[in-house]
Parts: structure tokens; sequence; C-alpha cells
């Protein structure tokens, strides 16, 4: 926290790994562990047993007999079993693999002339200096080398070969197969001398190679694996503790076997025993060997298990923690809040706190606050003192009198009030656009309200999503996230060079409709749109004074331009029959700013939407910068709204409904295909269908068949969009772009074609044949999944089947797609997350290693350029002379 | 391996790599701010690198074409392997 001292801060400079040798885990161990048996009759933990006192207390109350700590003060200590024989650790199998075929198995030493290990210690120690990351490399060459030598330099002695029957049984092969005992290893590896032991890339000084095989194990203490007192009063043991049971058991018995000089079967039987055991208490996920299981079934988890994987120490504990000062709940749109703000439920409000240190300025404030208390909104939950002691206002009788004693220097925790800056996030975090900062709004109800823009970068929609809010708590934090992190400094994505945060859906369609030619506004409705706004200045001239003032919705936008904003752009109107190549165009379908004022043209998805780069919005965010941006998403957006609300605006079936004449015209248009299809599959079946390149006759004809049907669709689409009102809502939403199409109303208005599964038409299922409705080899469109109905006239009970399908394979598809690209994300973010850009312009990793001489050999900001070029010449010619060269 | 041996220099694909002389090399060095072992790292057994004759702990100059800056020069000093 910002209050502690910094000064006792140190920086870590290396980490480096050993193993515990046998001395230094009887060293560490206050008890040696002995017998199996856990608790007496009383319930009392048996002396020697694993549950041993000296072990650390847990249960409160108690006093720990090493340290005297109760549980909150003592760490815990170690304990330790003496095997009765040794058994090879299963982390470092692969090591003693290497160490075993790299070394001599009479003179134990690694399988190199003097010469050569001389060489390769001073190489070894001068890459060790200037190449650190090549070092692996050296020491995989050694690895293999060494493997390969049939002869020891040193005794002469012939190599044998050594097997490895995972995951811990080694032979050796001569003549026959004999199986080396960890007895055995372990003397083998106790011979190898240290200078030996660094070429294999191992530390002699924390890592000899014969700790690898144990002798004895350490106990963890009791911290490490509580038991838990079920409400039955059932004692129930953490698995490690089941775990070291049983290792105990199996040595013990084997220890007894050794004395009573069993028959060599029965001891080599028990001390398998004993590896397996030794080993599932490390890795319970080994290959090769059953799981040890609890008495209910279930995988024990042992010490591996603790540290792996997404919930393991390291991504669930120590990468991942759950952190104060958060809140979660259902988010539900809000249109009439800003869009860098978040409505917070009241309840939440309350919950939340701000540090708020007392100053001559605001102590009357911090009074109230301290006055309210911690159930009346807004007011504090704790006062911090100069010397560091908390009050917890919740215990805390006379408020009034804690209030007046409030003095420049005590610190307030105040609950969020409006304005705070918070930090927002929807998970999948996958870009940065996925975290902002948002200022609070205090809101009755109980989820997060945010504005409609912001849903494209989170993605979110309002279908049950929830989302995630993080209260800052430092100064630095607060003004990192203003400056840094606030919406608007993120309506420019640097994932394509233009605006992620724009028009959607309803605002497509009321700038729309609100710009339009036809559309005439009286006083009464232009002081009813300006209303939701923040203008404050005069009306316009109106564009018609007689017989009553009208105003055009162009007029109304011009206001909220900046006075010398030039633009001539295409819209998405602008297409079809609608077509114009320039400014002077009739059908109002060529946007024309000059000077603030919108001349000619309609708002629509190019020109106001999101992720629409080179747009109208997204010059307004480069040129007049961000906090204007910020101003018009929240006024002139807002106008389009209410616009769209006092027009109304809905879809019905009429609206996708054709004349019969279009309608017979398209079943002709059908016909004609089937007929060129049938004419295809004859020919084909004659044998006179000449493959295309690269083809079998059978792909040659799927090809020409797919490729004449899903003509044959345009075609109907074609018609059915001839027929269509201009101005039918249906077709106006597709033709802005707001939502939809002319696909999908072709699809509900003439027909819907092919349905494909994989590329191809629909061919799966009987043999020969999609369904039984059809005959075997039939491959006509309707027997390969070709829909001659429409949605709006309705499939058949087949053409269903197949529509079915086909919609399957993009449900399959999407649930695939985003586990495997989750996971790529993760490598990615992972191997790249380090680097940085210097003051110099070269991306580096932090050790100053250089990825890049010059980020992005250009050093452009791809957030702030156009199509990757720093500048574009030909909107600053538009912007300061109002059109092109 | 393949019969006909050709410069891999002459391919289209294969960046202009050349040898930096030391003083030379030091001089970029400095004005890189960059101490070798931070140089990003291209292997003597390279076949570029082995038909310009470079040495390891030489540095290489490669010029290529950038899709966002049209010229670019990189360095990397070459290593044993």
């Amino acid at each position: 926290m910002s209050y502690l001292p910094q000064s006792t801060l140190k920086v870590l400079e290396k980490i480096k790994f050993g193993v515990l040798s046998p001395d230094e885990i009887r060293k560490m161990s206050r008890v040696q562990i002995i017998t199996a048996e856990t608790y007496d009759e009383d319930g009392m933990p048996i002396q020697g047993g694993v549950m041993d006192p000296r072990l650390g207390v847990i249960e409160p109350g108690r006093r720990c007999p090493v340290c005297g700590n109760t549980m909150h003060g003592c760490p815990g200590h170690f304990g330790h079993i003496e095997l009765a024989k040794p058994v090879i650790h299963i982390g470092y199998v692969k090591q003693i693999y290497d160490l075993l075929r790299g070394t001599c198995w009479k003179c134990s030493r690694i399988l190199l002339s003097e010469d050569q290990i001389k060489e390769y210690l001073s190489l070894m120690e001068r890459l060790e200096r200037l190449f650190p990351n090549l070092k692996p490399r050296l020491i995989e060459h050694i690895r293999q080398k060494t493997a390969k030598v049939q002869e020891c330099p040193h005794c002469g002695a012939k190599q044998k070969k050594i097997k490895l029957d995972k995951p811990t049984n080694f032979y050796e092969k001569d003549k026959g197969v004999r199986k080396l005992s960890p007895d055995e290893i372990r003397a083998r590896l106790t011979h190898i001398p240290d200078d030996d032991v660094r070429l294999f890339g191992i530390d002699p000084k924390e890592a000899r190679p014969e700790w690898f095989v144990l002798t004895v194990i350490p106990v963890p203490p009791a911290q490490v694996r509580p038991s838990i007192m079920l409400e039955t009063g059932v004692r129930s043991e953490d698995d490690l503790t089941h775990k070291l049971v049983d290792i105990i058991r199996a040595n013990n018995r084997l220890k007894e076997s050794m004395d009573a000089a069993a028959p060599p079967i029965v001891i080599d039987d028990l001390w398998e025993l004993l590896q397996y055991h030794v080993t599932t208490y490390i890795n319970n996920e080994v290959p090769g060997i059953p799981p040890a299981r609890h008495r209910t079934g279930r995988a024990l988890k042992t010490l591996a298990q603790r540290l792996k994987g997404k919930e393991g120490r390291f991504r669930g504990n120590l990468s991942g923690k759950r952190v104060d000062f958060s809140a979660r709940t259902v988010i539900s749109p809000d249109p009439n809040i800003s869009i860098n703000e978040v409505g917070v439920p009241e309840e939440m409000a309350k919950l939340l706190t701000v540090p708020m240190r007392v100053t001559p300025w605001n102590i009357e404030e911090a009074r109230k606050y301290v006055m309210n208390g911690p159930y009346k909104w807004p007011g504090a939950n704790y006062i911090i003192r100069p010397d560091g002691r908390r009050t917890d206002l919740r215990f805390f009788k006379d408020r009034k009198a804690l209030a007046s004693s409030l003095t420049p220097g005590y610190i307030v925790e105040r609950h969020l009030i409006d304005g705070d800056i918070v930090l927002f996030n929807r998970q999948p975090s996958l870009h940065r656009m996925s975290i902002m900062a948002h200022k609070v709004r205090v809101l009755p109800g109980k989820t997060f309200r945010l504005n409609l823009l912001v849903c494209p970068p989170y993605n979110a929609d309002f279908d049950g999503d929830e989302m995630n809010l993080h209260v800052v708590q430092t100064e630095e934090a607060r003004a990192e996230a203003l400056e840094l992190m606030l919406v608007q400094e993120h309506i420019l994505s640097p994932r394509y060079g233009g605006p992620i945060i724009g028009g959607l859906q309803d605002y497509i369609s009321g700038a729309y409709l609100l710009t339009t030619k036809s559309t005439l506004l009286t006083e009464e409705e232009v002081m009813d749109l300006l209303s939701v706004t923040d203008y404050k200045g005069e009306l316009p001239e109106p564009a018609i004074t007689k017989p009553v003032k009208m105003w055009t919705g162009k007029q109304l936008v011009s206001l909220f331009l900046p006075p010398n904003f030039n633009l001539r752009a295409k819209t998405s109107v602008n297409a079809g029959r609608l077509k114009c190549e320039d400014e002077d165009c009739f059908n109002d379908t060529y946007l024309v700013i000059k000077k603030g004022k919108l001349l000619a043209g309609v708002l629509d998805k190019k020109s106001i939407g999101a992720q629409q780069p080179e747009s109208f919005y997204h010059w307004i965010v480069k040129e007049y910068g961000v906090d204007y941006a910020r101003f018009l998403t929240d006024n002139m957006f807002r106008m389009f709204i209410r616009y769209i609300e006092k027009h109304g605006f809905t879809m019905s079936l009429d609206d996708v409904e054709i004349p019969p004449e279009a309608e017979e015209r398209i079943r002709e248009i059908l016909k004609e295909a089937e007929e060129d299809v049938a004419q295809l599959i004859e020919a084909y079946r004659k044998g006179e269908l000449e493959p295309l390149p690269g083809m079998t006759p059978e792909e040659t004809l799927e090809t020409k068949i797919m490729e004449r049907l899903s003509r044959a669709r345009d075609q109907a689409g074609e018609v059915a969009a001839e027929y269509l009102d201009i101005f039918n809502n249906a077709l106006i939403m597709a033709r802005t772009g707001a939502r939809g199409n002319i696909l999908n109303l072709t699809q509900m208005s003439a027909a819907l074609g092919q349905q494909s599964v994989r590329g191809e038409r629909i061919n799966r299922g009987y043999r020969g044949r999609p369904l039984p409705h059809f005959k075997p080899g039939d491959l006509m469109p309707a027997a390969r999944g070709f829909v001659y109905s429409s949605f709006r006239t309705g499939l058949s009970p087949v053409e269903l089947f197949f529509h079915a399908a086909g919609g399957r394979e993009g449900l399959v598809d999407t649930a695939v797609r985003t586990s495997q690209s989750g996971y790529m994300q993760r490598r990615l973010i992972n191997a790249l997350m380090d680097i940085r850009v210097e003051y110099d312009g070269k991306a580096t990793l932090p050790d100053g290693t250089v990825v890049q001489f010059s980020y992005g050999e250009d050093q452009v900001d791809p957030a702030r350029s156009d199509h990757g070029k720093p500048v574009n010449v030909d909107r600053i010619i538009e912007r300061v002379i109002g059109h092109e060269l | 391996m393949s019969p006909k041996k050709f410069d891999v220099r002459e391919h289209r694909l294969v960046p202009k790599h050349e040898r930096v002389p030391l003083p030379e090399a030091t001089e970029i060095l400095k004005e890189l701010g960059l101490d070798p072992t931070q140089l990003p790292q291209i292997r003597a057994s390279d076949p570029v690198v082995k038909a310009i004759g470079a040495k390891p702990g030489e540095l290489v100059r490669i010029i290529r074409e950038s899709e966002t800056a049209g010229k670019t020069v990189v360095y990397r000093i070459v290593v044993v392997g």
C-alpha cells in the first residue's frame, strides 16, 4: 500500500534452483516420522506419526512444542522419513537416464577424453558469461555425444546399453537384460566427479546427482496439509497426509521384511510398492502407472497437482489472485449516460470505498461522510488515524463526535460517489479495450449500466453478460486510469487504424432517418430532439419558413460539427440504383460536409459506424481529439436515438413479402437452374463433362452445380430486391448497414438457397443419399440440400432438416474456434508480454535484448496511422481546401 | 546433398547480408547503445553467413525491403553453431 515505507523494497537479481540433499533434509527436520498411526483412541496425535505436534500447531489455543508460538505465529516445521531402501525421484528420471548413459558403468567418469572435458568446460564457462541462452544447446550436444560412446576413454571398459522402462525402471543390456536397482544407480551417480557433473548442465554444489535417488524424504508441516473437521465431528485428512501414511506403511513393511531376512522376491515386491507410493506422492499423474485413489475413487491431489495447471499454485494463486475493491454483476444498457460512465448500484457503492486523505479543504466533506456512516450513501466505512489505527464505523456509536475529531492527516475510506474513476472489464480480456476506465454514476437497481456504444470494444451484449469493476485506490493509479485508460482514449483501436467505438443498429437507422432528404421537423420536434443533448446555442434559420417553420435533420446534425470540418465520402446506401460517383448526387447518397455544415448525403454505417476506418467519425476523432469525439458521441448520437423513438421503427412480415409476379419470376429462375443442373448431371453420366484442371469429374460436377445454384440464388435475390419498397424498414436496415444485409432479405423473401456442410452440398447420412426421401445417387439440387422455399413461405420438413444441418456446423465451428484461438492467444501473450519500446524506438526485452531495431521498422503507432502510413496527404488537402485536387 | 551448388544470395527471397568490419561494428554498437550479447543472433552454419564468410563474433548487416518502411537495416551477431 502507498503508506508503507518504500525503502524496504529490494530487487530480485536472480533465482537459483537446487535439489535438497539428504543431509539438508535431516537438518531441517524436527522429528523423524516412524509410525503410520496418526491419532490414538482419545484423538490425540501420536508422537512420531504424520500429525506429530512438532510438525506445527494448527488447532487454536495450543502452543507449538518447537517454537512456542500459537497457530497464528507458528510457521510449521518439517519432519522426515528414513527410507529402508532408496527409490528414484520421479521428477529426475530424465536426468538420471542421461547421466547413466553418459558415464562409464565401471569408473563413473563422463564418456569423454580428458582433453575434451577440459575443452568443453572452458567453452561452457565462456558461454555462461557471454551467451547464457546458448548453454542448453552445448549441454544437449554433450548429452548426444556421450550417449553414443562405445568404450570408456578413461578405463577402457566396454559400454552397455541403458534402457529406461517408464516411469522408473532402469535396465542394463549387455548379453542379457539386467535390472538396475536404485541402490546400484545411486552408487554409480555418487562416483561421478563434480567436473563431469557440470558437463551435464548440473551444478554439483546445488544438486549432486545421487540426490536424485531418495534415501530420506521430507515430511511437510501440518499447515501444508490441514485436516478438516466435518460437521459430524469426523476428521478428514488431506490427500498428502494419506499419501505419507501409505509411504510409511510400505516403508515399515519393507524394513521388517529386510530385518527378518525375507526372500529377495518379497523384498523386491515391497520395494516396488514403496517406489509406487513415493512416485505418486510427488506426482499422481505420471503416465504408465495408475493414479493413487481416495476411498471414494477420486484421484488424489498430490504435490505436482498442487502446482500445475490453471487452478495450480502458479496460475491460480500467484499470477491470478482475487482482489479487494472489486465487484461483479449483470450488465444492462443505458443510452442516457455518457460512454465514459458506468452505472453502479447504490448497494455496491456502499461497499466499495476510496481512501480520502483529509485536508483543510475537504474536511467538511469528510465529516459529512463520517456522519452518514456505513449504511447511508454517500458515507464512509472506515477511518484511519495518522498513527495507522483503523476505526470500523459499523461498530462505532457516536459518529458525530468522531466526525468532529477529524483533523488533516486522517484518511477516510468513503463510499464510491459520482465521478470516481474505476476500471471496468469484461472477459475474455483479449485486447487492451477489454479493460477501460469509466466514471462512476451511482444509480438505483442491481446491475451495472453502460452506454450501448461501448459494447463493441468489450464485445458485450445484454443477454446475461456480467462484468467486473475495480476501484483504483491511489492517486497515481487514478491519474494513469484517467489519462491512459478512459473510454475515449480507446475510440481508435490499434488493431486497424480506425474507431472501434461508433454507431450501431438503431443509432445508424436513426441517423439515416434523421438526415434523409424527406425529413422535415417542426419547431416543437427540433426542441424535443435538442433537449436530449447539451446543445445550448440558438436555433439555426429554418430551411422552410412558410406556412410553418421547418428544419431539416441535416441542419440539426450540423449544429454539432466543428465549423471548419470538410468531408466528401460515399455512404453505405450509395449502391445499386442509388449509386452516385461524386457530390453532384440526386439520390442524396454522397456525403458532403463543408465548413461544418452537412450539405448533402445521409449519415449511415460508412460514416458513423463502429469499426469503419476513414469515415466521418474516424476523421472527427483524429482531427478534433478524443474529448470532442466523446462529446459528439454522447450528444449527437443520443439525438439519433431520440429521433428513431419519435419516428417509430419496426419490421414485419409485410416487409419481406413480394408480389405474385415476382414469385413467379423467381420460380422461373430456379427452374432454369434446375434444368441446367440436370443437363450437367446428364453430361457427367455420359462422361462428356470436361474435368476442370486438377479435379476429378465428380469434383468438377459438384463445383459446376454449386456455381450454377449460387448464381440462381443471386438472381432470385435481385428479383426480390427489385420488388421490395426501398423505404421499407427491413431494407433500410440492410442498406444503411444498421443490421442484416441484402442476402438475409433474399433468404427471407425469395429462396434460402444451398445449405452446406464442410463447404460441400449436403451428402452425408444414408448410403448415396442424405435422407430416405430420395433415390440413392440422386444429384439433383433438392436431394443435396438446396432449399427452394424462403423463410417467409416456410420450409418443408426435408428443407428444415438440411437447414438445421448447415446451422449446426456453424455452432460447432464457433465453439472449436474460440477454444483454439484462446490457447493460441495465451501462448502468444506469454511469449510477447515483456517486450517494450525503448525511448530510442528499439523494441527490446527487459534485459535489453533487441527484438526489433526500430518498432515496426517505421515506428508508426497503428492507432494513429492511416492505413499504416503516418500521414494521409489526400485527407489533409481535402480538409484544407474542401475538396480533392 | 544437392548435386548443383548455387549461391543462396542470388535467391530473390534472401535479403542482402554483408559483413561489418570490426571498427565500424564497435561504432554501430555504441550508436545503438547495445553490447554484443543483446544483439539478435545468427548461426555460423546459416547458409548466407557461410556464403559471405562471416565468423563467430562478427557483426552482419542485413538490408531488406520492408512492407512498412520501404528499406530497413538490421544487425545480427554470428554465433557458433
